[in-house]
């Protein structure tokens, strides 16, 4: 592609990647163990679970919904959530019976990672970010999703640092449930708003 | 390659249900990678995700998300005179390809208007040589203001290392007929 690579024959991904890894160290930017730390948090502490507490708590507690949907950052650090610096306001995109809300980045791939757990593959394919924005209802159905005409879509796509993530209905039957037990039924898909709980 | 809202000729999403995040271990330390660097202001996120962008066409569509990050990170430790493309395939034992370089980017506008909730909205007919985050689709469409976020950095500037100035956003509702009629 660009640079001294011509003629030469491409280094294999994992050897790039420890290469960048280890020219790092030599700078005494001690990456290597940084990135243990960050592989831990991405894998263990970047959950979905994070989300769905967030989502439970709505679902049970009137006066935390209000917050949320004021404003999210606060309301999901009140639960001992982080956000990274960066994310400096979360949107809570609450679905009720006639609207339906779905996210997206169609340039990369940004989500409120902390909260949803680093996202899905099909949610970095180019498949999901060039049609969900204008075949929103077609796409959701090919997912599994068919959501009948009266429902509006609302794609939210994720083109500046300001994150979302959808808060969906509560399921009539769950209604009473106690808040761990609700929580175990809000999936990562459904607070991306391509399923439903 | 990047701006992919409405692209036109792209298949079923290949969804499934619990679909992981990461398939490999080295996915997982390109990510952490790019997280430290910019944790420890090597760049920051406007430059990386610019750096992803000015990947060459071909290599952009044929990577993996994570390659296209790598990509972007390693392009970035070269601009920014921490290592040399020589040492990165001196490592890696063989041929690193990196994005290609920026073109100029643009401060913040002499005046910047502010909005509130409910007004209504054209999307400036900008093209733009840099760094921009104003996807194609909605280029020169006309929208409603329904909520604003705190204040950040231009990114048209933030990606280039030149002035960027906090600026409001926004998030602005288009209608699909608006943005696609007829579709």
């Amino acid at each position: 592609m660009s640079g001294s690579t011509q003629g030469q024959r491409a280094a294999s991904i994992e050897q790039r990647v420890s290469a960048v890894q280890a020219l790092l160290d030599d700078r005494g930017l001690n990456a290597s163990a940084a990135v243990k730390e960050l592989d831990r948090l991405a894998q263990e502490q970047w959950v979905p679970q994070n989300g769905a507490r967030v989502v439970a708590r709505a679902w049970t507690d009137p006066a935390f919904r209000k917050r949320l949907l004021t404003d999210g950052r606060s309301a999901v650090i009140e639960l001992g959530l982080t956000m990274p610096k960066h994310h400096r306001h979360l949107v809570v995109l609450e679905n009720t019976p006639t609207v339906h809300n779905v996210i997206c980045c169609t340039q990369c791939s940004c989500t409120a990672f902390t909260l949803l757990g680093l996202p899905p593959d099909w949610y970095k394919d180019f498949e999901y970010r060039a049609r969900i924005v204008r075949q929103s209802r077609t796409v959701l159905k090919e997912m599994g999703l068919n959501l009948p005409a009266h429902i509006e879509i609302r794609v939210w796509d994720t083109t500046a640092d300001t994150r979302y993530m959808v808060l969906p209905v509560q399921p009539a039957e769950t209604i009473g449930w106690p808040e761990e037990r609700l929580a175990s039924i809000v999936t990562r898909d459904s607070m991306i708003g391509v399923s439903r709980p | 390659m990047h701006d992919l809202g409405g692209k036109q000729g792209f298949g079923p999403v290949r969804y499934t249900l619990n679909a992981p995040a990461f398939h490999a271990s080295w996915e997982v330390r390109a990510n952490s990678l790019y997280a430290f660097a910019v944790g420890c202001g090597i760049f920051n996120m406007d430059e990386y995700r610019h750096a992803i962008e000015r990947m060459e066409p071909r290599h952009y569509l044929a990577a993996s998300y994570y390659e296209r990050s790598l990509t972007g990170m390693a392009t970035l430790c070269v601009e920014k005179g921490l290592v040399t493309p020589k040492e990165l395939e001196q490592r890696a034992q063989g041929a690193f390809p990196l994005a290609i370089p920026s073109a100029p980017g643009r401060t913040n506008t002499a005046t910047c208007k502010t909005f509130k909730s409910g007004d209504r909205v054209r999307v400036r007919e900008d093209y733009v040589p840099g760094h921009v985050r104003m996807p194609a689709y909605i280029r020169g469409k006309a929208g409603i203001v329904v909520g604003a976020s705190p204040a950040y950095p231009f990114p048209d500037g933030h990606a280039h290392g030149i002035e960027a100035k906090d600026e409001p956003t926004y998030d602005v509702r288009f209608r699909s007929e608006d943005l696609w009629p007829n579709s």
